[in-house]
């Protein structure tokens, strides 16, 4: 079997972001940048079925400017055999996105494609779920446990209201939860390795997909701020500010 | 124009936060017809019509929508979308699993997570964990919206009478299965809609000192939370956690005992309104949001706050 994992290059999760003054966005100039979250735990996952023996083959796509390589270079530095880069310079919504790894996966054929459940920078959690609808398969969406077998995956979700557990007949999409594993750290001969790797590139608007943003970024702006708080000197003053000041026992 | 909301259940009742999405639909546009889907969901479709801001309840009653699987729910959406300009639904697990489907059957780009309607077509939504409104202007014909429904108020639950339409089901798909649901059972408020909620993290050690957490929760009526590192720690099941990947609460009153404070998890409860933080590093990032920080080993202070309740004479519920 053969897995497609995508991954995104975002503004790593560590780092406070700082609003632009004139409301355009985000910088991202000399801020570190890394891939986002869950989609280390999709690489990781797919690493795992391949060590299972149930896998063959693992192909890593993005899709982004050329530093977005460096994301795909670290899927492989874990494990996975070879890489896609689809080029593009500007924003893609997840729409947009969600078309161009339809045109991937109808090129590639893989029977499973495993996918971060949400990206942290635009917080949008569609294009798992979008990339599903359009090839008409099963999705399992914030998925915490993967179990696979000869045609088909039981999938443990993590819901709102606690577990949820389905079966999706391959081929599917998975959207993977933070839980679902811990991600490895690539060994330095292993990222070494990940240099020979093949990387095939494809430019995004060559596709023959329509990937207009639909949605205007009108502005961006910081929150409102919190006033600053005080710091109470014991539980009993806590306990009568929250009763006497704050009202709220 | 009018607006198709689609309603979060259980087969008896509406999930409250059906209520606050309805409220936000009714931002859009006053026509808003609430498509129930289910089985054996006739309470849910009467309960749907007595709300007064609904115009119309369309009721879709087959076994093939018993667990709202996206495969069967997405396609039934988008067979009855034709009439509406928008879609919404609530930006939870519920909404965030089908709303991207039917938004990709529709061609339509979703617009998710929105917390201010400013407009039928624009809206305010966080993005970067909440540390960025982005004001964005859909301009696409049909609108898929999800809203995060601690943004809006719930709508009345009692004084209307809309119609009730019966609608045809859509084409089945049995490429996917409904296995079977584990929902944490508690006798507490729902963390989503709580007046109070006390949150445990790292601090905490271990599930078994989660104790001091419920007392003080029983104690004020509260629901119980968590950060993302105790549920990963296995302290507390998942359904507990607050933050950019969990569950994003705005109650009254919010107390992180034994929380650091990282950003993501900033990000599920920043917007309480009274935030209380209890820990023993006082350079914790969750002091510099917090109205009334403590600085203590919450080993010590939590015993001592429960005492302290102990001794009121009244209690808010």
């Amino acid at each position: 079997m053969k897995i497609l994992v995508a991954v995104k290059r975002v503004i790593d999760y560590n780092v406070q972001i700082r609003v632009k003054e004139d409301g355009s966005g985000v910088h991202t100039d000399n801020v570190k940048m890394s891939t986002n979250p869950p989609d280390d735990n999709a690489t990781e996952e797919s690493v795992k079925l391949k060590e299972s023996g149930k896998v063959k083959e693992i192909v890593a796509v993005t899709i982004g400017d050329d530093k977005a390589q460096e994301t795909v270079r670290k899927a492989l530095a874990v494990g996975a055999d070879r890489g896609i880069h689809v080029k593009s310079d500007t924003y893609i919504e997840p729409l947009g996105i969600a078309k161009i790894l339809r045109k991937v996966v109808e090129k590639e054929k893989p029977d499973m494609v495993f996918l971060g459940k949400q990206a942290i920078d635009d917080d949008c959690n569609q294009t798992g779920q979008m990339l599903a609808a359009m090839l008409n398969w099963p999705q399992a969406t914030f998925s915490s446990k993967v179990t696979l077998k000869d045609k088909s995956m039981e999938i443990v979700r993590e819901i709102d209201e606690g577990l949820e557990t389905v079966e999706v007949n391959l081929p599917a999409v998975v959207t993977c939860d933070l839980r679902l594993n811990e991600p490895r750290y690539a060994s330095l001969p292993n990222i070494m390795k990940a240099k020979k790797k093949p990387i095939d590139q494809m430019v995004a608007k060559d596709l023959g997909v329509d990937i207009t943003n639909r949605v205007q970024q009108l502005k961006v702006e910081e929150p409102p701020k919190r006033k600053a708080g005080i710091k109470v000197a014991n539980v009993a003053e806590l306990v009568s500010k929250l009763k006497n000041e704050a009202k709220v026992i | 124009m009018s607006v198709l909301l689609i309603a979060e259940h259980n087969n008896k009742n509406l999930k409250p936060f059906t209520l606050n999405a309805i409220t936000a639909a009714s931002k859009i546009d006053a026509e808003v017809h609430v498509l129930v889907a289910g089985s054996g969901s006739e309470s849910v479709a009467k309960e749907a019509a007595a709300v007064p801001l609904v115009k119309k309840v369309l009721h879709c009653d087959s076994p093939n929508y018993q667990n709202y699987l996206p495969e069967n729910l997405a396609p039934l959406v988008t067979k009855h979308s034709e009439k509406y300009d928008h879609i919404v639904a609530s930006a939870n697990t519920f909404g965030k699993n089908f709303m991207p489907r039917v938004a990709a059957a529709l061609d339509t780009s979703q617009v998710s997570d929105v917390i201010k309607v400013n407009s039928p077509d624009t809206f305010v939504r966080p993005i970067y964990a909440g540390n960025a409104f982005a004001t964005v202007k859909s301009n696409d014909k049909k609108r898929c919206v999800t809203i995060r429904p601690t943004s809006f108020e719930p709508a009345s639950k009692t004084g209307g009478s809309a119609q009730i339409d019966k609608v045809d089901a859509a084409d089945v798909h049995n490429f996917s299965k409904f296995v079977k649901r584990e929902e944490t059972k508690s006798e507490r408020p729902e963390l989503g809609t709580a007046r109070i909620v006390v949150s445990g993290g790292r601090g905490l050690e271990s599930g078994e000192n989660f104790k001091l957490i419920n007392d003080i929760a029983d104690k004020l009526n509260a629901a119980v939370g968590a950060s993302r590192a105790a549920v990963d720690a296995g302290y507390i099941s998942n359904d507990h956690q607050v933050g950019q990947t969990g569950k994003v609460v705005v109650p009254d009153l919010y107390i992180a005992v034994g929380i650091s404070g990282a950003i993501q998890h900033l990000a599920g409860m920043k917007e309480s309104k009274i935030i209380v933080a209890i820990n023993k590093d006082g350079e914790a990032p969750i002091f510099s949001i917090a109205d009334y920080g403590l600085e203590a080993d919450l080993f010590k202070a939590l015993p001592e706050f429960l005492s302290e309740l102990n001794k009121l004479n009244t209690i808010q519920k």
